[in-house]
């Protein structure tokens, strides 16, 4: 039962922290609950699906299609984060205000929901799959020890929600004007976190073998594999044994969403916050 | 007024540069050691496998069991769901000499394995 319950709460993990994270960002946005609800549901859907077809999905590209379709849901998600902060660096002031109300904010703004929706699913897909994977295993094992698995993964499963309500509760307390900064920062680092593991995955499945040296390895300080190097991978995309890679994809991302902020954003006299670098 | 001006600017020629080294790095093309490993009853067939240093290594996986398992190795930063009664291929970048713990994720206590790199 334990190590159903480690097992579970290991692949929920992340996507407990990303969704807290997106409910944090969207929690003055009105209907914001369907559309994540929406994503999540999506997305275990989706998981269910990848794990009946996971021996048909490897076999693509020469053995590779895990990672080639990890690094294609990947580079989705941090377009669409990208495309968030984007947008907000240029509708974030209509959002608090009053212009709020006007019925076009509202069609725009769902546009920001779908593309946050998106990630989320892609989240609970990525992790899911795996979590599907391993119970159905245990289930049709038809072992006695069935039912303590099935609690196992349960206990795992609440504990993750519980790591989203922790993130959701701990941004929400920062106040509302340090809040939008703060956010916008946590969104570009998560994308090019996610955007910094696509390139691994690529390395892995051999598609993208150019700086493939690897950096540094801090393992010795903080392991990727532990829980806060976890957290840390999974918020800010550490890992202890980067690639060139991987940190020029990393600082390709950031720089991309800064400019992107800077050429899109508010109109000058706004002065949209810039994110510290 | 003018760095706030000059500064996307440097930056996005700082993200050309990191993308053009990108795309001219010349990947090393050394030949890969292939090393074939089955997997059945939470039991790595042989349980010990062994490679060269410094050269890419594929691991060819076959999971005789019914069930999926998750080929994972902490050291090697290697993740890989391997569906019932399927073959997968694992790319290992090149390693210094070493001792490299593999696991069946969903059994970690007891379907382990290691690759000795000499």
């Amino acid at each position: 039962m334990i190590a159903a319950l480690i097992i579970v709460f290991r692949e929920v993990f992340e996507a407990g922290l990303i969704v807290g994270i997106v409910l944090a960002v969207t929690r003055t946005v009105p209907h914001r609950n369907q559309w994540i609800a929406g994503g999540v549901l999506a997305g275990v859907l989706a998981a269910c699906v990848v794990a009946a077809f996971a021996g048909v999905l490897s076999n693509l590209f020469a053995g590779m299609g895990q990672e080639v379709f990890n690094a294609a849901i990947l580079t989705l998600a941090v377009v669409m984060l990208t495309w968030h902060n984007v947008w907000m660096a240029r509708h974030g002031k209509e959002l608090a205000g009053e212009l709020w109300a006007a019925g076009k904010a509202v069609v725009e703004g769902s546009k920001s929901l779908l593309a946050l929706a998106i990630v989320v699913g892609v989240a609970v897909l990525r992790e899911g799959s795996e979590v599907v994977l391993f119970l159905y295993g245990v289930l049709a094992g038809g072992s006695d020890s069935g039912l303590s698995v099935a609690l196992g993964g349960l206990a795992g499963l609440i504990l993750g929600a519980l790591v989203c309500m922790l993130t959701y509760f701990g941004l929400v307390k920062i106040p509302t004007r340090a809040l939008f900064a703060t956010t916008t920062i946590l969104i570009a680092l998560l994308a090019a976190g996610m955007a910094a593991q696509a390139a691994a995955f690529l390395e892995k499945a051999n598609w993208l073998t150019a700086l493939d040296n690897v950096l540094w390895d801090s393992g010795w300080l903080l392991s990727d594999s532990s829980l806060p190097g976890k957290a840390l991978h999974t918020l800010i995309g550490y890992t202890d044994q980067p690639t060139a890679m991987q940190l020029a994809v990393y600082v390709a991302v950031l720089a991309t969403t800064f400019i992107l902020m800077r050429l899109y954003g508010a109109p000058p006299k706004a002065a949209a916050p810039a994110p510290a670098e | 007024m003018s760095l706030s001006r000059l500064l996307p600017k440097l930056t996005m020629f700082a993200a050309i540069a990191l993308v053009s080294m990108a795309v001219t790095g010349t990947a090393s093309a050394q030949s890969a050691t292939e090393i074939q490993l089955s997997y059945k009853d939470k039991k790595f067939d042989p349980a010990e496998i062994s490679a060269p240093a410094n050269t890419p290594i594929v691991i060819k996986l076959k999971n005789l069991d019914g069930k999926a398992m998750e080929f994972e190795s902490k050291t090697l930063k290697v993740e890989k769901v391997v569906a019932g009664s399927t073959d997968a291929t694992i790319n290992v970048r090149a390693q210094k000499p070493g001792r490299y713990e593999f696991f069946d994720e969903y059994n970690e206590k007891v379907a382990r394995g290691a690759l000795v790199v000499k």
